[in-house]
């Protein structure tokens, strides 16, 4: 129990940090990065309270969190160099 | 037993600790974009406390849905307006006031509901297993939760898919699906 209370622990004080980032950062790539490490906790979160509760099978939706995660994440760069998401082909081709 | 449960009590409370920052700070920040991300530091947060409650297929749909769709919806809407918040030009506290008088009524109304997970539930009496015995014999869907939302509840699934066909239709519509495209002139970040 003391294990898993020191794990939640520093799993907290990473959720905080995160979140200063978050507030704090200056440009969008500090932000878009502390989302992707935010998804990344969660990941973690889950695990942890898969073993607390001694439910093993939280592991596979951790693993789905970790899919969406990456596909938000390169959703949200793709937006952000092409200003849409259908159009990479034509943008590109004028840039 | 008990320890893991008080595991899972401190947890829900640094979860809740964090919500109430992440939400305050979506209501005190300007940057539009911090506020998106945010938004779906939000869902993430709501998603885990959900994970706690062991509801953990709503806690997926609600991390798909508002960390992934609705980021990039509102991401989409920020491509087309601005990046700045106007600074309001009203006083706070009416909204403040309507807030907190219906966050005080739904909590007075949560006091009437039995306890979490309580043996004595209504919903754990008789409902459940009544569904539980019933429904393969009468629907054969193998499935009790698919059997209660497409069979028992069919019409209420039906009105609630014409709802999204109709406003799926009317946001197209209002959007102009003309084909034209947007001009790609402004592009790149700071």
């Amino acid at each position: 129990m003391i294990m898993f209370l020191a794990v939640a622990a520093a799993l907290f004080v990473a959720i905080l940090l995160v979140l200063i980032r978050l507030f704090a950062g200056p440009t969008v790539y500090d932000r878009v990065l502390a989302v992707n490490t935010f998804g990344t906790l969660t990941v973690l979160f889950l695990s942890l309270v898969g073993f607390i509760g001694e439910r093993p099978d939280f592991l596979d939706i951790a693993i789905l969190y970790a899919l969406i995660n990456f596909v938000s994440t390169i959703a949200i760069l793709k937006f952000f160099r092409y200003r849409a998401l259908g159009q990479a082909t034509l943008n590109t081709e004028e840039s | 037993m008990t320890a893991s449960l008080i595991g899972i009590a401190v947890i829900d409370i640094l979860l809740f600790t964090f919500l109430v920052i992440t939400a305050i700070a979506i209501a005190r920040l300007r940057n539009l974009f911090a506020v998106v991300m945010l938004a779906g530091v939000f869902s993430l947060l709501s998603a885990a406390l959900l994970a706690t409650l062991d509801a953990v297929d709503v806690a997926f749909t609600e991390a798909a849905v508002g960390a992934g769709i609705s980021t990039v919806l509102l991401l989409g809407t920020l491509a087309l307006t601005g990046r700045e918040e106007k600074k309001p030009r009203h006083s706070p506290f009416l909204p403040l006031l309507v807030c907190l008088v219906t966050g005080a009524a739904l909590i007075y109304g949560t006091l009437d509901m039995p306890s979490f997970g309580a043996a004595n539930n209504p919903a754990q009496e008789h409902l459940a297993r009544e569904y539980l015995e019933r429904t393969p014999v009468e629907t054969g869907v193998p499935n009790v939760v698919t059997a209660i939302l497409a069979s028992y509840r069919g019409f209420d699934t039906l009105g609630e898919v014409l709802v999204v066909f109709t406003a799926a239709i009317a946001v197209l519509l209002l959007l102009g699906a003309s084909g034209k495209r947007p001009s790609a002139g402004r592009r790149g970040e700071e």
